[in-house]
């Protein structure tokens, strides 16, 4: 294909397809029950291989997570990246269906995640005799306090803490790479472009030039 | 999916040649010998492969395209990485002597894994020909810089590569595109180099800056190379050479074509075409060639020497010497990252750039004065790129530090809310990342072979590798550890991490993961202890030439692609010629 053709099939491949993709559907699916007589035989989304797509879509119809984990992920994931002025929160970016799907396709999160969890309402009902999804949001972060800071913490919360540790991190990939995300960082690439090197202020800024 | 017909209808022609592999060789001999008139059937293993097939395209999609944002769950580099395959193939596995290593990439694709590589396009120069009389390890190639030289020059114009001139001995001069300028944390290592002593160039990558015909478009400064690119702006054999292979009628093209075995006649030693199993149907076919070229990459072509026996070739077709196997090597590699405190909360702009590094550090180093042989070059990775999957991941062993916060003071490690939220971002866009790649030394006694028990699920036996690093790679990866550090201190930044110790010896990749394996038929003008001749023929059966890395004696320090291109080109050459003297 010719530059200027390839130019002009853009809004097509990067956006035109991305709406009708059956990996998207079949997450938003996730929301209720599928009507089995509306499944229809597996398309091959563009980009993905058969037996990728074979894989992908008996993930999407698995069920791991149930309805009170993924609500208790999605209070936790908005106490660690919350809207602020320039963005959303994590939950407004699709960070729990990101975590939904993830710890079916990188089964070595399941346990950590579900006892975590686990870990988490045990530690909630001690406290406050509560679940973590129906204490306060000052108590919850009473808690939270105790596992966020791996440097500080207390020995009785350690499991606590590598809980924390991995919703964080998964919080944060699922955050930044997400549209929210992205337009939070500015990050201006992924478009056809020419490159014509670092902008002059900014080279002014940091002392250097091309012609060293 | 699967027409059959096809693969029915081709065997009963003779072919001119039977090539068997789609990748840089493969696709280069394709190239060359459909444009002279010949008439080439070509084997694939994978499915068919166009960058410009809209069912193939993932370049320019976003993270959230993926629902793993782009992880590595399924594919080794991630879901919008343009290699079909990987490390493990179901169904098709290897396997390795006890107390060995050896890590075995494989793209099941037309185009082979020219479809992601880094691009990085560099000649060897004339030491790398002659590293045994320089420093008495390994031996000589049988040709020379000067043998090459005239086939590096037709690949860069038929090609494509950008890079400049720098007048360096053992880092040849091309005929080269303009390169991209360098991006901000490349202006930052340049400097740091230069008070240290190594030297930074501009990178040499397989990238259309200029377009240089009217099939293939300009570079759009996207950075995806790795997944392959819709507008042919950066070198892949599937869009590059296979294409007009294709266009010039005389290309018979096969994907799922597992080769099997060369065929022989029995009373003249010749090889006669080919047998492979189709992937799909798993039914058995074959195609006669009047000359057969093997292209399968350096493993897959010895294991397809080794298993192509009979009684004329116990041992394995073109294996008299016993060499077939022996030798393989792969690049040594290790790596280090950094945070430079002096990018936080930088401004923001488009520097995707092209799909690599802008510069790179050619070997600068003085052997006599070190204690290993043979050099490694830098790649450098930084910037702003696209956030995908791990992004973010590990700040707790970033937020704490002293004097990373914007007020200066330290804050407790990890955390949550607003403040995290302002970490992320006053961290992206500052970190760096050095990898080395180096020399090894090719040795007898590493080398694959058929395993005697086990088989693929088409009944194939598998490779078996032995493979096991020498204290020269491991020093040479202790010198790229502490180098990295210096160019870290000399830019002002932390390094992440630990600094890899003797216990991980200094971070070396296992054999096999820098996709470097080269050496497993080497040339040479002696029979008896190498499988091919200079110009890749096989010593033992005049019908048969290598035109992948095989033939390697060595792999310099420089990857291999641009090397397999021009000796594929050579060997073409030689063959077109033979034929019109009659010779074969």
């Amino acid at each position: 294909m010719k530059r200027r053709d390839y130019l002009k099939n853009i809004g097509l491949s990067s956006l035109g397809l991305a709406a009708l993709n059956p990996q998207v559907k079949a997450m938003e699916a996730l929301e209720g029950a599928p009507d089995p007589k509306k499944v229809a035989p597996l398309k091959v989304p563009n980009g993905r291989t058969m037996d990728e797509a074979e894989r992908d879509a008996k993930l999407m119809a698995e069920k791991f997570l149930n309805v009170h984990e993924l609500a208790t992920i999605t209070i936790l994931s908005d106490i660690i990246i919350p809207a602020d002025g320039k963005s959303g929160s994590a939950s407004q970016s699709g960070v729990t269906k990101f975590i939904e799907f993830i710890v079916k396709d990188k089964p070595e999160f399941k346990t950590p995640m579900r006892g975590g969890l686990r870990w988490l309402d045990g530690e909630s009902k001690r406290r406050f005799s509560k679940l973590f999804t129906e204490i306060t949001p000052k108590q919850r972060i009473e808690i939270v306090e105790d596992i966020a800071y791996p440097e500080k913490v207390k020995p009785q919360f350690s499991q606590g803490v590598n809980f924390f540790t991995l919703m964080r991190n998964l919080t944060a990939t699922g955050f930044y790479t997400s549209r929210i995300g992205l337009d939070d960082l500015a990050y201006k690439g992924n478009t056809p472009n020419e490159w014509k090197g670092v902008p002059d202020d900014v080279l002014k800024q940091y002392g250097l030039s091309y012609d060293d | 999916m699967i027409n059959s017909s096809i693969y029915i209808k081709s065997q009963q022609e003779v072919f001119d040649v039977v090539i068997v592999g789609s990748g840089a060789g493969g696709g280069m001999a394709a190239h060359m010998l459909t444009k002279a008139g010949a008439k080439v059937c070509l084997l694939e293993a994978g499915q068919p492969y166009d960058p410009a097939d809209p069912k193939n395209i993932t370049q320019l999609k976003w993270p959230y395209e993926s629902p793993r944002r782009g992880a590595n769950t399924t594919r080794p580099f991630g879901d919008f990485d343009a290699a079909y395959g990987g490390w493990d193939i179901e169904g098709e596995p290897y396997t390795r002597k006890e107390g060995t290593k050896f890590d075995w990439f494989r793209s099941r694709m037309v185009g082979g894994r020219t479809n992601h590589w880094g691009r990085i396009s560099l000649r060897f120069g004339p030491d790398d020909f002659k590293r045994k009389s320089i420093d008495g390890l390994g031996d000589d190639w049988p040709i020379g810089y000067d043998d090459v030289k005239p086939y590096y020059d037709k690949v860069d114009r038929l090609i494509g590569v950008f890079g400049t001139n720098e007048g360096l001995r053992n880092n040849p001069d091309g005929i080269f595109l303009p390169p991209p300028k360098a991006r901000l944390h490349e202006l930052m290592i340049k400097k740091a180099n230069k008070a240290i002593g190594v030297p930074t160039y501009p990178s040499r990558l397989s990238i259309l800056t200029k377009p240089i015909n009217n099939e293939r478009g300009q570079c759009f400064y996207c950075a995806q190379c790795s997944r392959a690119c819709q507008a042919y702006a950066d070198f892949s054999s599937s869009s590059v050479l296979v294409k007009p292979a294709a266009a010039t009628g005389n290309l018979t093209l096969l994907p799922y074509a597992m080769a099997r075995e060369v065929t022989t006649d029995p009373i003249s030693g010749l090889a006669t075409g080919v047998s492979y199993v189709h992937t799909g149907t798993l039914q058995e076919y074959s195609v006669k060639g009047k000359i057969v070229v093997l292209a399968a990459s350096a493993g897959e072509t010895a294991r397809l020497l080794l298993n192509s026996k009979s009684s004329r070739f116990p041992n394995g077709i073109a294996n008299s010497s016993g060499v077939v196997g022996k030798y393989i090597n792969d690049s040594t590699g290790a790596s280090r990252s950094a945070i430079i405190p002096s990018l936080f909360d930088r401004k923001t702009y488009n520097e995707d750039g092209v799909g690599g590094s802008h510069i790179y550090s050619p070997w600068w180093g003085d052997n006599s004065k070190l204690d290993f042989p043979r050099g490694y070059h830098i790649e450098y990775g930084g910037g702003m790129g696209m956030p995908s999957y791990g992004f973010g991941w590990g700040i707790e062993g970033l937020n704490g530090r002293e004097n990373f916060t914007r007020d200066g003071l330290k804050k407790a490690a990890g955390g949550y809310g607003a403040t995290l939220k302002e970490d992320y971002r006053r961290f992206y866009g500052s970190y760096v990342s050095f990898a080395g790649r180096g020399e090894p030394v090719p040795r007898e006694d590493n080398y694959c072979e058929i395993d005697p028990n086990v088989v693929d699920k088409y009944g194939i036996p598998v490779l078996r590798f032995n493979y096991k690093w020498s204290d020269y790679e491991i020093k040479q990866a202790k010198h790229m550890q502490d180098t990295f550090e210096q160019i870290i201190d000399a830019m002002g930044g932390k390094p992440m991490g630990k600094k890899p110790g003797a216990d991980t010896n200094y971070g070396l990749a296992d054999p096999g993961r820098i996709i470097h394996e080269v050496g497993t038929a080497r040339m040479g003008n002696n029979a008896s202890t190498s499988v091919v001749n200079s110009n890749c023929q096989a010593h033992d059966v005049k019908n048969l030439f290598l035109a992948d890395a095989a033939p390697f004696v060595s792999q310099g320090d420089k990857n291999a692609t641009w090397t397999i291109l021009a000796l594929s080109m050579r060997t073409s050459e030689y063959i077109i010629d033979q034929r019109k003297k009659a010779n074969l």
